[in-house]
């Protein structure tokens, strides 16, 4: 049934019907309004779970981790600072294989201390072994946590995944969303078997020290099962789209790009507003088009490269840094198309939407006029030059 | 595996804290899931492939194990499993009192069917005896050093007893290596109160403290004769229970550790130890006499 909800709800509204046996999380904003509505619907009784209260999302993830090693569905929520605190659970989850769905409401990283949108807070944390799909709008992002339970639970994978909405734009956008039934959600979704669990009557040691003997072979298992995880993918949002009836890909989406002479690639909310101004340019005849990234972890880099092969010119545009380096998601990017023969003329790069600075047509207009035979690499859109003036006197 | 804790494991010879946590787990017995913090214990006991446990046991880091057992204790409750399983939560002094102290305060606070174990050696032993918040006063640690202008660690042990009560929980116990029936008693009395327990147990480290190996119970039981580490009992914040003793010297205490031995030609720094274990005496009513007096 189609709702106009908030996106935050919408996520509570599909987290409830993963039936998740615990949740613990530590309010932040612009995360808060989806851990509200589930303690709402816990205290209600409409969903039957353990909500744990925690002092920091270090203990969120902590308890998350307990709850997932005792054989339950778990999940929790967190943004910015949030999820720097819970950094190195969240690397502990990974590595010791425990499938949990996590939803980061996207928000830039102190200092300065700014609540707003961007990415920094999920990328500084792509290389902690979790699944990483990021959502256009609040639709993507609710379908995505029962796309991200499945994945996650699969007994090929036992890997977490994290939900990426971008905070405020998603999280407190009102959109038109169509909430599954219980029913549909079953279907696709069944309870949760653990493979391994912390038993009575079967005891097991999870956590256990690896020297050098071991830990590689533990690193190189995990890093082969997110590559297999490009694989699997697509078979579940496939599996997703015959129960609910919408399509994704889960690993990239291209948005007229058959015959785009100039491309532009992003994630997250910015992907609507490229559309938009895709529309107004194609309607005056310019051959633009977009490469949606849903899937930053693992990096989908065949199909980035069977997507972007024959384009002449593509625009890069990432909300998170890498300080002192190229743009995270634009190095990567480049690093397909390295010593391949059929390739990009130019791959520029833009830095937008920092700190919640509004992305608007305007801005994608610009990176557009400025995506030329000219390669430009790290180019901030809608920066303040005035801003930067200061006296020494 | 036919045991709960098995041999085998890497622990040094005269380990207080692989005693200690085998006759913790052994009054806990078999339905039970241990968290543990990182540390020695966890490090001795679970070097892959091997594990001393017999019992399931997760390790997950260094300060979270309050946490994670908070997380474990929530699933077996939504699994309609918690009254027939014990959930301990332990670590080191450093892994409770210092890194892991908040971590312990939210579930003391939230009231979690949780016993939680500090297991007291008094420095974070793993990583080389450096001192930590349960250091005791004037320890020659490799980060308290004596020195010219350095007698050991500054500052007396963190109370964590009364920081434990304070969250108004049930039960809070200090207990030692060197008196097992004690020990094993807590446990289970412990075990048998619905909410967070707290249990400090004294661990002595033959490596750490510099005492022969095989003097640990004799110096775990010194602790607690001189005055130095009183065992107590906190039912829901009322002080119920306490070993009585004929107060021994503190020096014959210290004399025996390496890492006390810059004390020994300095009267006034002895004084001053000896001041600590007087008012432990005084405070808990420990001596004999004050008993029969009374």
């Amino acid at each position: 049934m189609k709702e106009f909800i908030e996106g935050s709800r919408a996520v509570a509204e599909v987290v409830k019907l993963c039936k998740p046996g615990v949740i613990s999380a530590y309010p932040i904003t612009p995360q808060t309004h989806i851990v509200e509505e589930l303690a709402q619907m816990v205290a209600n009784g409409e969903l039957k779970s353990e909500f744990i209260n925690v002092e920091s999302e270090h203990s969120a993830a902590s308890a998350v981790l307990g709850a997932s090693a005792a054989g339950v569905r778990a999940y929790t929520a967190t943004s910015s600072q949030g999820l720097l605190l819970m950094a190195e659970v969240v690397f502990n989850i990974a590595g010791m294989r425990l499938p949990l769905v996590m939803t980061c409401a996207n928000r830039a990283i102190s200092a300065p201390i700014n609540i707003w949108n961007d990415q920094q807070d999920s990328v500084s944390l792509r290389d902690t072994g979790w699944i990483q799909l990021f959502a256009e709008d609040v639709q993507e992002a609710a379908d995505l946590h029962l796309i991200a339970y499945k994945i996650a639970e699969d007994k090929s994978m036992m890997v977490p995944v994290m939900v990426c909405m971008d905070g405020f734009i998603l999280t407190h956008g009102i959109e038109n969303v169509d909430i599954p039934t219980q029913e549909q959600a079953d279907k696709f979704l069944p309870a949760y078997k653990p493979l391994y669990k912390l038993d009575v009557a079967n005891p097991i040691t999870m956590g256990p020290l690896a020297g050098p003997d071991y830990y590689t072979e533990a690193r190189y298992a995990l890093h082969k099962t997110l590559e297999d995880a490009i694989h699997l993918i697509p078979k579940v949002t496939a599996d997703f789209a015959k129960v609910f009836g919408r399509t994704y890909n889960g690993l990239v989406e291209g948005y007229h790009i058959k015959d785009a002479e100039r491309v532009i690639v992003a994630m997250g909310s910015v992907c609507g507003t490229i559309k938009d101004v895709i529309d107004e340019l194609r309607a005056k005849g310019k051959k633009i088009g977009l490469l949606k990234i849903t899937s930053y972890r693992p990096f989908p880099a065949q199909a980035i490269y069977d997507a972007l092969k024959d384009v002449p010119k593509i625009a890069v545009i990432d909300r998170a840094l890498s300080l002192g380096s190229y743009a995270p998601l634009a190095s990567e990017i480049k690093a397909v198309f390295f010593g391949k023969k059929k390739k990009p003329d130019v791959i520029s790069s833009f830095i937008v939407g920092l700190g919640g600075r509004d992305i608007t047509k305007d801005s994608i207009k610009e990176v557009v006029r400025l995506l030329t035979a000219k390669e430009v690499t790290g180019e901030f859109i809608d920066l303040k030059p005035e801003l930067l003036k200061e006296n020494y006197s | 595996m036919n045991s709960i804790f098995n041999s085998g494991h890497t622990a040094c010879a005269g380990c207080g804290q692989s005693l200690a946590a085998r006759l913790v787990l052994e009054a806990a017995g078999p339905s039970t899931i241990i968290v543990n913090n990182t540390g020695c214990l966890e490090v001795f006991s679970t070097a892959y492939p091997q594990t001393a446990w017999g019992v399931s046991f997760v390790h997950s880091l260094f300060e979270n194990c309050a946490a994670v057992a908070s997380g474990v204790e929530g699933a077996l409750k939504y699994l309609g499993t918690k009254d027939k399983i014990n959930v301990i939560a332990q670590g080191g002094d450093g892994g409770t009192a210092d890194i892991g102290l908040q971590a312990l305060s939210g579930m003391l606070e939230r009231g979690h069917d949780i016993l939680y174990v500090c297991y007291d050696n008094e420095a974070y032993m793993n990583t080389g005896v450096q001192r930590s918040g349960l250091t005791p006063f004037e320890t020659n640690t490799t980060t308290s050093p004596i020195g010219s202008c350095s007698i050991g660690n500054l500052r007396p042990k963190k109370p964590m007893p009364e920081i434990a009560m304070a969250h108004g929980i049930p039960y809070v116990a200090t207990a030692s290596a060197g008196f097992v029936q004690d020990l094993q008693r807590k446990v289970k009395k412990a075990l048998a109160i619905k909410g967070p327990k707290y249990i400090q147990v004294h661990v002595p480290c033959p490596l750490g403290w510099r005492h022969e190996s095989n003097k640990t119970i004799d110096v775990g039981k010194l602790a607690v004769e001189t005055g130095l580490y009183p065992l107590i009992e906190y039912e829901n914040g009322q002080l119920t229970g306490h070993k009585t003793i004929t107060p021994k010297p503190v020096e014959e205490y210290l004399k025996v550790q390496g890492r006390f031995k810059h004390l020994m030609n300095n009267p006034e720094a002895i004084k001053a130890i000896q001041a600590v274990a007087d008012n432990n005496i005084k405070k808990y009513g420990l001596k004999v006499e004050a008993q029969s007096a009374a």
